[in-house]
This record gives C-alpha cells, structure tokens and sequence, in this order.
C-alpha cells in the first residue's frame, strides 16, 4: 500500500494511493492535484549518507569511504511533493540528489545484518539538495548545506516495506524539465540498507519514523530558478519539486 | 530567587516555578524543594542543534591546521551539528559510558530555548525569539578530527542531558557573561565564560536563523569551551552555569542499562 499524508479541505488526512486517486481516510475520493502534501511521514532523526554510491564520490574526487559517511539533519529542511525550494541568488552550484529513504518501523539497537530488513516500515523517495557553494571542511557537508529550510523534498508516499520485493535492485533517475540527468541503482550503494540499519544500531538507538536516506548516484548537474526537477525510484515513487528564487521572498 | 520552568516525570506540561540556583531549590506554592528530590524530564521538545568552533580558545586549538589539509581554510559559517532525540537525557540520570570506550567528554554549553519561531532573525531583535536559559552536557567520545560529521562521536545513547531547568530569559542580564564551570567528583576541571564566544549568542540566532528556521522548543548550543575535561565510569559530574544553575549527572556503564536492549 502507499501511503500518504497530505492536507485538504482544512486539515490533516492520511490518504492512500486509489485507482489514481487519493483515498482518505474518512472515505472521501480527491483529486492528487486538489491536495497538499506533506512528507509522508512526521521524521525523527534523519540520517544522510555521503559518498554512498562509488560513481558519485569518484565524481566528487573522493575515494569510497571505508565506513559510512552519515550526517544529520533536521525537521526544518523537510517539505512534501509539488513542493518548492529556494535557491539563494548568489550560488553558483546546487544539485538534487535523488535518494531512497528507508524509513524505521521499531526500535532497533544492535540488530544484525541479517535481520535489519525486520525493522523497515517502508520506503519513500528524498531529494537531498546541496549547495557546493556552502561547503566548508568542517562536519562535512554541514547543515548550511544539507540543512537548509525546504532543502529536502520528501515522498510523495510511504510504501510498505511488504510491497517492495528487493530495495536494493531499484532504478533512480533524476529529471530537470523533462531531460534525463541522473540515473543509476540501488544494487551500487557501497553500504547497503542492512548494513546501514546494523551500522547505526551499532552505536545508538535507532526508532519508529526514523530515516535514513541512503545516498545518491552520480550525476549532479546545477540547477536553475523555474526548473523543474522530478527524483524518482522505481516502484517507490515520482517526487516533483521546483525551484524558486530570491524573487519569491519580499523580506530578505 | 529566578523564574523558571521545569520538566518533571510523567507530566505533559512545564511547569513555572521559582528556583534558587545557589542552594538549588525550587519553591512550588509554598514548599520548597531540593532540586535532588524532583525527578526531572527533559525540559525539551523540539530538536538540539550545537554549535561547533565557537570559543576562541577551541578554535586556537586548531592553530595553523586551519589553512591546512583537510580544513584548508578557517570557518566562515557556523559549523552545526545536531543532538538526535535518542541522546536527549536529565538531570540526575545516568550517562551510559559505551562498551569499548573509557573516557567521554563532558562539552559544557549554554542551551537557548527557543519561544517563538525564528526566521532570518535580525541580531537587536534576536534574544526576543529566546524564552529562556538552560544547561546541556554536549557528551562525546573523544575524536581529535572535526572533518567529517561526528555522529558516532556524538549521538549515542543519553548523550545530552539537559535541565535542570529553564530559567526566564528576562532573568538573564547578559547571556554573553555567563561563567561556566565542570567539577569531576565535586573538583574544579574547567572554567571558561561565554565572554569568550567568537559569535555572540545575538549573531549566532542571526547566522543560524539565516538559513535554518528554529522553532519554539528547540535549542541552540553556542558552543562548547576549549579542552573539554574527561570522566570515567563512577563520576560524577556538574555542569554549573552562573545565573542558570547545575545540571549533575553520573557516567555509568553501558551494561547496566537493562532496559536498552542487549549489549
């Protein structure tokens, strides 16, 4: 099932994916287009991967990590599908990140490669925006990069862990405006879901509605204000975002 | 006597209160209360954000490396990193020392609790946005690289205890004169002041709020004094804020935390 939490006529609703449609939870039928869409679900602590896929830290000129690169980040960067991020009017780089998000279902602490998968509720779909222009070498990438308010589309949906038969064989492809620019599969991540999952339970309490975005391939191309950018993985889902400028912004 | 307000087990609510931070009592109505009597929650519901780099002995630590490799040059944003709610623990409680490791380092930091949202904060406006005072123990396992993120150095398990209270912004005259002091089994470890700040608190909501909107129960570290003394299992530690008051803890080992799972 896909699930999906979205406002209409008011309030909150979960809805699920139906013949098109959004179904929510009180029975009404809507339009995908007459909703807002929040993420899927309300995130607790969000881990990221860096240089998670060999061909995009070779495209980064980093050598693959030995053990995961993982960075935090917080509530504030989340918005939901058809949403838009801002691009600030002096940068010269930023790119999507098309990525997997693996989304906890129970409380994990310890739990071996063998039975990580165990505490997967679901999958869903996350653009982990950077701006280049913003790095700095120190707890890098920091969260003026990765942390940024509506730098992190999320969704549309939540797609039951039950419903994807193997998450590390899915298509990711990033489309601006309609052109192909990013495309590779999860079977290249360096460190895998399992192993993540016995990574971070290694050393820390990992929970319910915990996230870990999973890293993204190689392709980052610069992006511009209008653009249209659409992160998708294959049988998860198709994420929209736009950009916008300063422009949008009277205050500041 | 100052104005504040506590988080205490198995309520919903925070509770306003006054409380004498040089005998650390509470006055609720008409008892008074030993602050060792009070079985504190955390005062804290939103996200903890820290600040890395902010003194300017931690960042004369670092010397020349700062024009080096991996750094390569000296900061120019502030450096954040986030205490994940896993970590989130109180007054009293017990820091889980991991298995494997022997020392910790007690970072301590004056917490700003956030009242209302903030957004692009301009510095005169910012400590509006501030509802008040509290004291974090920035708990991390020592790492000598600040290159990389340092999640498994800094977000384990009871890694930052919180409280004891929050004490009324108006209560504060200066938040940028505050003496901040360590004791290890009650002996003086470390003293430093946010007088040494490198961003004052005013210019770090106005940095921060720059590009990262805070929320009203959320707090921001302004950073954590140069050579961060070390404990073992068995200490105790005190975490004293002049004007906000003490924050104790214990380091204890991991194992004996049942409750969390096999070890």
């Amino acid at each position: 099932m896909r699930k999906a939490r979205i406002a209409y006529g008011g309030a909150i609703h979960e809805a699920i994916e139906w013949e098109g449609q959004l179904k929510l939870n009180d029975g009404r039928l809507v339009e995908e287009s007459k909703v807002t869409w929040l993420t899927p679900i309300e995130p607790r602590t969000v881990f990221a991967l860096g240089l998670n896929y060999a061909d995009h830290a070779a495209e980064l000129a980093f050598a693959a990590p030995t053990e995961p690169l993982v960075f935090l980040k917080g509530p504030n960067t989340f918005i939901g599908h058809q949403a838009y991020t801002r691009r600030p009017a002096d940068v010269t780089y930023m790119h999507y990140e098309c990525e997997l998000a693996v989304i906890i279902g129970k409380t994990a602490r310890n739990v071996k490669r063998e039975d990580a998968y165990n505490y997967v509720k679901g999958y869903s779909v996350a653009n982990d925006y950077a701006i280049r222009d913003y790095l700095e070498n120190y707890y890098r990438p920091n969260l003026r990069v990765k942390n940024r308010d509506l730098g992190t589309p999320f969704g549309p949906w939540i797609v039951d862990a039950v419903d994807v038969a193997d998450p590390m064989n899915l298509k990711l492809t990033t489309h601006v405006n309609n052109e192909l620019v990013q495309e590779g599969t999860t079977a290249d991540m360096i460190f895998d879901i399992p192993a993540l999952i016995a990574y971070l339970s290694s050393f820390m309490t990992v929970s319910e509605n915990d996230v870990i975005l999973t890293g993204t391939p190689k392709g980052s191309v610069d992006t511009a204000v209008g653009d249209i950018v659409v992160t998708e993985v294959e049988g998860i889902g198709r994420l929209v975002n736009t950009i916008i400028g300063d422009e949008s912004f009277i205050n500041r | 006597m100052s104005r504040a307000r506590i988080k205490v087990l198995g309520a919903n609510e925070l509770v306003a209160v006054d409380v004498n931070i040089v005998t650390n009592t509470i006055t609720i109505k008409d008892s008074v209360l030993s602050a060792n009597d009070i079985q504190f929650d955390t005062p804290i519901t939103g996200t903890v954000f820290g600040t890395l780099l902010n003194y300017k002995g931690a960042l004369d630590r670092l010397g020349d490396t700062v024009n080096e490799k991996p750094y390569n040059s000296p900061p120019i944003a502030p450096v954040l990193y986030i205490k994940p709610a896993n970590t989130f623990n109180w007054y009293g409680a017990a820091i889980p020392m991991p298995a494997g490791i022997s020392r910790l380092e007690m970072g301590a930091a004056l917490g700003l609790v956030i009242g209302k949202q903030a957004v692009a904060v301009d510095e005169e406006n910012a400590l509006t946005y501030v509802a008040g005072y509290t004291i974090v123990n920035d708990v991390s396992v020592p790492h000598d690289s600040v290159y990389r993120p340092a999640v498994q150095h800094k977000a384990r398990d009871g890694f930052c205890p919180i409280g004891p209270w929050i004490i009324d912004r108006q209560e504060v005259d200066n938040p940028d004169d505050l003496t901040i002091r360590v004791f290890i089994n009650d002996k003086l470890q470390q003293e430093n002041s946010t007088s040494n700040l490198i961003r004052s608190v005013t210019r770090l909501l106005a940095d921060v709020t720059e590009f990262m909107t805070l929320s009203p129960g959320d707090v921001l570290l302004v950073g954590v004094p140069e050579d961060a003394p070390q404990a073992q299992i068995g200490d105790k530690i005190r975490v004293e804020i002049a004007g906000i008051g003490s924050l104790v803890n214990v380091i204890v080992d991991e194992k004996e935390f049942k409750w969390s799972g096999t070890i």
